[in-house]
């Protein structure tokens, strides 16, 4: 028997008191809100995890991080030659316009694909420590992010260059047309990761996905060229249908406000009358997606939750 | 006041699907088809015990008893079946030494990492960074990239990182297997200490020595059940007789006819020329005559320090050895005392260490203390 301090300690130091949670590990899933304030207390660890990620990427590389500011780069003067020289596109300055639509796509489909593949990837972490898992992906969706914001200021580079300011009056559209993107590729990327784990195919299935996605979202083309087919087959309202892919909303107000087309005033001639909506339009489009979102990020958690259960045998 | 549990395992069951032979080819597994080939079994079946707030305890079993399933149900790495286990305050889980470590990364970048992986705030890592880079004794070396670091500064950091974050609960499982004797000897003074702070402490464990040495308790887990619950002498029993009774083969450690029990020593601190008196309890299976004693102190580093011979002799098949060191000629540092019990110059058995303190008042550089007069 090992002697003891006189006086009962617990091991805390004084104010510490308050940071001793019970925690409880039951064959029962734990509520969503208790779980949110988990992965609140455990912040620390997310913007380690996306420091990891990003620091790990360009490891060993001479130009490190400057390779994250070449994609852009290559598409804007590819595109710019492709359309403008060699395709004359009626798109004036195709390639400022490809990427306000591209860049927010690539946080959709990137923050995706790296999250379904995040529990997977950190299966040896998983089996030996506890932390709130919903981390991984989200660590996975912050680095995208990150990314995001370097990419934007080759844009904004961009813009400067060819002297296209965006429409200042309507920027703050952007706020709420990223949080939709981010939260739709959370929902997604929290529901494949878990089912991942299960099912290996579902990491090969969401490539399939995000390709199939990519051409039904305009970014490479203009929303006008799908809702005009739908509203000639199918009648005037139909196009609102094609809004039921909630990345629409997003990546046509990032074009709305950052390729900010100028109207001619003649709409038979001007390739982007139609585009030139009042915000009004792009918010109520904003919100119906960003109710889908979050609806979605929520059943993400609760199965999440679920399939957490047996994460530790089956990686 | 009651006690507060740190830990509350209640009724933890934990089935797993036994998968027999998986299907090796189409037509094997279209022949097995509608065969059922998996069977449920229970790897823990109704654990109950709880671990009052600042007390050791240990997790006694052979290997398949479920001990490693109970103390991931406990890190919270894996869920039970049924019943639930009530944690109170930071665990941190020595499961697996540097889990978490990027091999890219430098070993500064990931002790970062490895504390937030254990929830530990940037600040927090930060104020004992330097503790955590003494401890693994990387000095310039935390600056490089994981991957050119050997397997025992691998786990050194991993230790370090682990022990000096401080947790509330400390989860322990074989891993003092890592790293030299002069490296064991200071995991087991750190865990001394984390003990001596009141902090509770979980170890896992097939060796009842182990166990004895370190725990104020002992679980014994058999096939998924709790056959005791109790003090670890008396657990080291139940536990070598479900090894017999089984036929397994009983560990090398248990095999040894004599049993020294780890020395107590009443005083923690001395200073230089105080005497130190130490007692061991020794049980014998068979009848012991004229055994003889000797005693070995080593200092932190693990070299040996001083040794002493004739202590007399030793009969009987269980009693205990008292031994007192008289001017103690020791310089400040920790020094660890061993008892050994040898029949001619075979060794008997061997206790585990006792680790003491001397502290000087004065200036004083060096392990002996010299008596030096002038002229």
């Amino acid at each position: 028997m090992r002697r003891r301090p006189l006086v009962a300690s617990t091991g805390v130091r004084d104010g510490e008191t308050a940071e001793l949670t019970v925690v409880e590990n039951s064959d029962r899933a734990r509520p969503i809100r208790e779980r949110m304030r988990e992965v609140w207390n455990y912040r620390e660890l997310l913007s380690q995890l996306v420091r990891r990620e990003l620091k790990v990427k360009y490891k060993n590389s001479a130009l490190g991080f400057v390779w994250t500011l070449f994609n852009p780069l290559m598409y804007l003067a590819i595109f710019s030659i492709v359309f403008g020289l060699f395709l004359r596109s009626a798109v004036p300055l195709y390639g400022i316009f490809l990427l306000s639509g591209l860049l927010m796509w690539n946080v959709f489909s990137m923050g995706t694909m790296t999250a379904t593949a995040s529990i997977v990837s950190n299966g040896s972490l998983i089996k030996k420590v506890w932390f709130p898992r919903e981390i991984l992906p989200l660590s996975s969706i912050g680095a995208v992010l990150v990314n995001f914001c370097f990419q934007f200021l080759v844009l904004a580079v961009g813009m400067a260059v060819f002297r296209h300011p965006p429409d200042w009056a309507m920027l703050p559209l952007l706020v709420p047309a990223l949080v939709v993107g981010t939260l739709l590729a959370l929902a997604l990327g929290l529901l494949l990761s878990a089912l991942n784990v299960y099912l290996r195919d579902v990491q090969h299935l969401v490539e399939l996905l995000m390709l199939a996605m990519f051409w039904l979202t305009p970014v490479v083309y203009q929303y006008d060229f799908v809702a005009d087919q739908v509203r000639e087959r199918f009648g005037d309202g139909a196009e609102r249908l094609v809004l039921l892919n909630p990345m629409i909303a997003v990546t046509t107000t990032f074009q709305r406000v950052l390729y900010n087309p100028t109207p001619t005033g003649d709409p038979a001639t001007d390739p982007f009358g139609l585009l030139f909506r009042p915000a009004s339009w792009y918010l109520v489009n904003l919100a119906i997606a960003g109710v889908i979102a979050v609806a979605a990020c929520w059943f993400a958690l609760w199965l999440f939750g679920r399939l957490e259960a047996n994460f530790g045998e089956e990686l | 006041m009651t006690p507060v549990n740190a830990i509350e395992v209640v009724g933890v069951t934990k089935s797993f699907v036994r998968h027999s032979e998986p299907a090796k080819s189409l037509k094997e597994r279209v022949l097995t088809l509608r065969r059922n080939t998996t069977t449920r079994f229970n790897a823990l079946d109704d654990i109950r015990f709880d671990v009052p707030m600042g007390s050791s305890i240990g997790l006694l079993g052979h290997n398949g008893s479920g001990k490693s399933t109970l103390l991931k149900c406990i890190a919270g790495t894996i869920r039970p079946s049924s019943g639930s286990v009530r944690v109170r305050g930071r665990i941190a889980a020595l499961l697996e030494l540097g889990a978490g470590f990027h091999p890219d990364l430098t070993g500064r970048e990931n002790v970062f990492l490895n504390g937030s992986i254990l929830g530990f705030s940037r600040a927090q890592i930060e104020r004992i960074f330097d503790d955590i880079v003494e401890f693994s004794e990387l000095g310039p070396f935390v600056d490089s990239q994981v991957k050119h670091y050997s397997s025992g500064m691998y786990a050194r950091l991993g230790f370090a990182v682990a022990v000096n974050v401080e947790p509330q609960i400390l989860l322990i499982d074989e891993v003092l297997a890592v790293g030299d004797e002069a490296f064991q000897r200071k995991c087991l003074d750190r865990i001394d200490r984390f003990q001596h702070e009141g902090r509770t402490l979980l170890l896992v464990t097939h060796s009842p020595d182990l166990a004895r040495q370190i725990c104020d308790r002992v679980v014994v887990l058999d096939h998924g059940s709790q056959v005791f619950d109790g003090d670890p002498g008396e657990a080291a029993a139940v536990y070598r007789r479900s090894l017999a009774q089984r036929g397994e083969p009983v560990p090398e450690s248990m095999d040894r006819p004599v049993r020294i029990a780890a020395p107590e020593i009443v005083d923690r601190i001395y200073a230089p020329g105080d005497s130190l008196e130490l007692t061991a309890a020794f049980e014998s299976d068979r009848m012991l005559r004229g055994a003889r004693p000797r005693l070995f102190v080593h200092a932190n580093d693990g070299a040996l320090a001083a040794t002493a011979e004739d202590l007399g002799t030793v009969d009987g098949t269980s009693g205990s050895i008292k031994l007192t060191i008289h001017d103690l000629p020791f310089m400040e540092g920790r020094y660890h005392a061993t008892i050994a019990l040898f029949d001619d110059d075979t060794e008997l058995d061997r206790s585990a260490a006792h680790s003491f303190d001397v502290m000087t008042a004065g200036r004083g550089v060096g392990r002996f203390r010299l008596q030096v007069t002038v002229g």
